[in-house]
């Protein structure tokens, strides 16, 4: 049987687990990564919704299904030329390859917060990210977060927001909120934690749960309001405004730590690979797919497939599976 | 406080400036809320920066104030401006410069919306045919009058015969900054550092030597809000709203208020007076206000204009304590004497608040 190289571009959740599935099928998986390790968001996650699992814990399973498949960190791809079925593929080290089939499993970047300038993300100090956040939970060590009394968390940062041109649910961002809502107010019982929400898209299994627990266990309050303003007293505290649109009434209040739910957009630098590749972009600016129901890991192009958020928003368990079933139509594809 | 975060907002919000020869506009009330901040900043730009600036005497006002308080509809404001732009062509000018916040404003709506809605500038082409008999040639570049002064205010800076430094102690005023919500709340790419943290007053206070002052209640209404005063009913809105304001900044024990719109000091002035009546309370030290004055004002105080011909004896609040921190000699019997010293009357003590 001829070898079949598959590259795989991106070594997070679903480009490990594409590239483990891959090999499973008797397949050449080569993993090209741009950054100096593996594993994407995932490695700067402290504990994962709904399992509470260390997310630590996981990509250490990820990282032993493919202890044996050639992996390239620190690379960039500089160049894609397609030869009949086959891709020659220059990287930013001048190594090349020629492949049957690319997958790509480029991922997302967080909005990047200090776009919504009313949040003052950059501005005041003590306003950080949900991903700050989590690495303090990771390493507990964050000079800004110093026993809080008041922590507000504003979900939809940079998602639904026609302002800053991305209209699309980031669809993990309220779990998220109200995980770290839970966690946070464990770290500290006394402090009064509020999360400020247009809807809750509590949609899958152990997210209505969660959002109950979050009100009745955690005494977490739920305000469907956006916050409009945020700015700074003579003590450095944080002084917001928004709107409870349940009682209708505008709100003020003083808050020691403010964390900015970011939501997902394609990851940066992806557009150049989708030039080279000639793959469009969607309404939403991510990596356009051949159909929402049955070709939802292909492309126009053949032989250039996709899996994860670089198409959408996507939940970890939905990256993974879709991370197998673009092993299984790379498979088809390569044996057909 | 994090700086270097609004410095890389600064960087991002700046817009080009031409150097030269701009069509001036005047406010249809600042005239009468601060009778020599216009005439104050002519004088500025044409004979200390010796920049060209033409004024049309038949302009008229751009329709803002009956705009904004639903009195007239927008195509009837759009035909007025217009006219405004139809004499600047031909008066041979490009460069629109506007003394007022709102028109800065209306203009920029009307310019937007143009450009959005081709359809509706035809229209008014056609109305302004119509009533005016005249063709509009819309500017190349458009300004608001605080954009010529931050433009040029290193440039006045070298020229200062004061500081924004208290000559007693050494020490930066603290100012705080106001800025119209017509300058770039609605287009913060129009205004110089955008719409959150704007940098046109702040790029003063800075190279006059002065400290801004960032309060909670910074992006807040001066209270003025057209309707909130306009009609009668709802004036309690605008003092609770200039309340709020003044309630934020105090623990900072600001020195001076800069603003940018017409309305602003006017209200930040006058409503000192008011809380000091209804409540008993001032904001200044021993019984004083806070000045509120418009960039001209300070910045013909910082180039060593007199207090009293700049006009500062018509506001509410006295402004002696302030020129005493800024080192500035003035005649305080001259202080309500008007040109080839006409008798203005010296008002009433008010009870609360001390204006002498």
């Amino acid at each position: 049987m001829k070898e079949h190289i598959v590259l795989i571009i991106g070594a997070g959740p679903a480009g490990l687990e594409t590239a483990y599935q891959l090999k499973n099928l008797g397949l050449t998986p080569v993993v090209i990564e741009r950054n100096d390790k593996i594993g994407g968001h995932l490695a700067q996650w402290d504990r994962l919704f709904p399992s509470s699992e260390e997310a630590e814990q996981l990509l250490e399973r990820l990282k032993g299904q493919t202890k044996d498949i050639e992996i390239r960190l620190n690379s960039r791809i500089t160049n894609i030329e397609r030869e009949g079925d086959s891709f020659h593929v220059t990287l930013s080290n001048n190594r090349t390859y020629d492949a049957d089939a690319i997958v790509l499993c480029t991922g997302f970047d967080l909005f990047k917060a200090e776009k919504k300038q009313e949040y003052g993300y950059g501005i005041y100090n003590n306003v950080i990210t949900n991903a700050e956040l989590e690495r303090y939970f990771k390493t507990h060590h964050d000079e800004r977060i110093n026993e809080p009394k008041r922590i507000g968390f504003v979900h939809c940062v940079g998602s639904r927001d026609v302002k800053v041109n991305n209209t699309y649910c980031s669809k993990v961002c309220c779990a998220t909120a109200l995980k770290q809502a839970c966690e946070i107010k464990d770290e500290f019982p006394d402090a009064d934690v509020y999360c400020f929400y247009m809807d809750l898209r509590m949609f899958g299994k152990g997210y209505e749960d969660l959002y109950l627990k979050a009100q009745k266990d955690f005494d977490i309050k739920c305000v469907r309001g956006r916050v409009c303003e945020v700015s700074e007293n003579i003590e450095g505290k944080l002084v917001i405004k928004a709107e409870d649109t349940l009682l209708g009434t505008p709100m003020k209040m003083t808050l020691d730590l403010l964390v900015l739910m970011c939501g997902m957009e394609k990851a940066d630098g992806v557009d150049k690979i989708q030039k080279m590749l000639s793959i469009n972009s969607n309404s939403d600016g991510f990596i356009e797919n051949k159909d929402t129901f049955t070709g939802m890991n292909l492309t126009r192009e053949r032989g250039v497939f996709v899996a994860g958020a670089c198409t959408s928003p996507k939940t970890l368990p939905d990256t993974l599976a879709e991370a197998r079933a673009a092993a299984m139509e790379v498979y088809r594809y390569l044996n057909s | 406080m994090i700086v270097e975060g609004k410095q890389k907002i600064w960087a991002d919000y700046q817009k080009d400036i031409p150097d030269d020869h701009y069509y001036y506009v005047r406010s249809c009330i600042r005239q009468s809320f601060f009778p020599a901040s216009e005439v104050t900043f002519l004088d500025i730009t044409r004979n200390k920066l010796g920049k060209d600036f033409y004024e049309n005497p038949y302009h008229t006002t751009c329709g803002g104030i009956a705009y904004h308080s639903d009195s007239i509809p927008q195509e009837t404001a759009m035909t007025i401006i217009a006219r405004q732009f139809a004499l600047m062509h031909e008066s041979g000018y490009e460069n629109y410069v506007c003394s007022c916040i709102t028109s800065f404003g209306c203009y920029t709506e009307t310019l937007e919306t143009w450009h959005e809605f081709p359809e509706l500038e035809a229209k008014i082409r056609q109305y302004l045919w119509d009533s005016c008999k005249k063709e509009f040639v819309k500017p190349k570049y458009l300004a608001h009058c605080s954009d010529i002064i931050y433009k040029f205010r290193h440039e006045i800076a070298t020229k200062a015969k004061h500081k924004l430094i208290n000559v007693k102690t050494g020490k930066p005023l603290k100012v705080v900054e106001h800025i119209g919500c017509h300058y770039s709340k609605m287009f913060p790419s129009k205004g110089f550092g955008g719409a959150e943290y704007p940098h046109v007053l702040v790029g003063m206070i800075e190279a006059w030597g002065g400290e801004v002052v960032d309060y909670p209640e910074r992006r807040q209404c001066c209270g003025f809000g057209f309707r909130q005063y306009f009609v009668q009913a709802n004036r309690g809105y605008s003092l609770s709203n200039t309340y709020k304001k003044f309630e934020s900044m105090e623990p900072y024990e600001p020195d001076l208020i800069i603003t940018n719109c017409p309305g602003c000091p006017y209200f930040l002035d006058h409503w000192q007076y008011v809380i000091a009546e209804q409540t008993g309370k001032t904001y200044g030290k021993n019984g004083y206000g806070i000045p509120a004055l418009t960039y001209e004002e300070v910045a013909g105080l910082v180039l060593g204009y007199d207090p009293w011909d700049l006009g500062l004896q018509v506001h509410q609040v006295a402004i002696e304590p302030l020129l005493e921190k800024m080192g500035i000699e003035y005649d305080p019997k001259a202080k309500y004497k008007g040109i080839k010293g006409k008798d203005l009357g010296t008002p009433e003590n008010p009870v609360n608040i001390k204006i002498v």
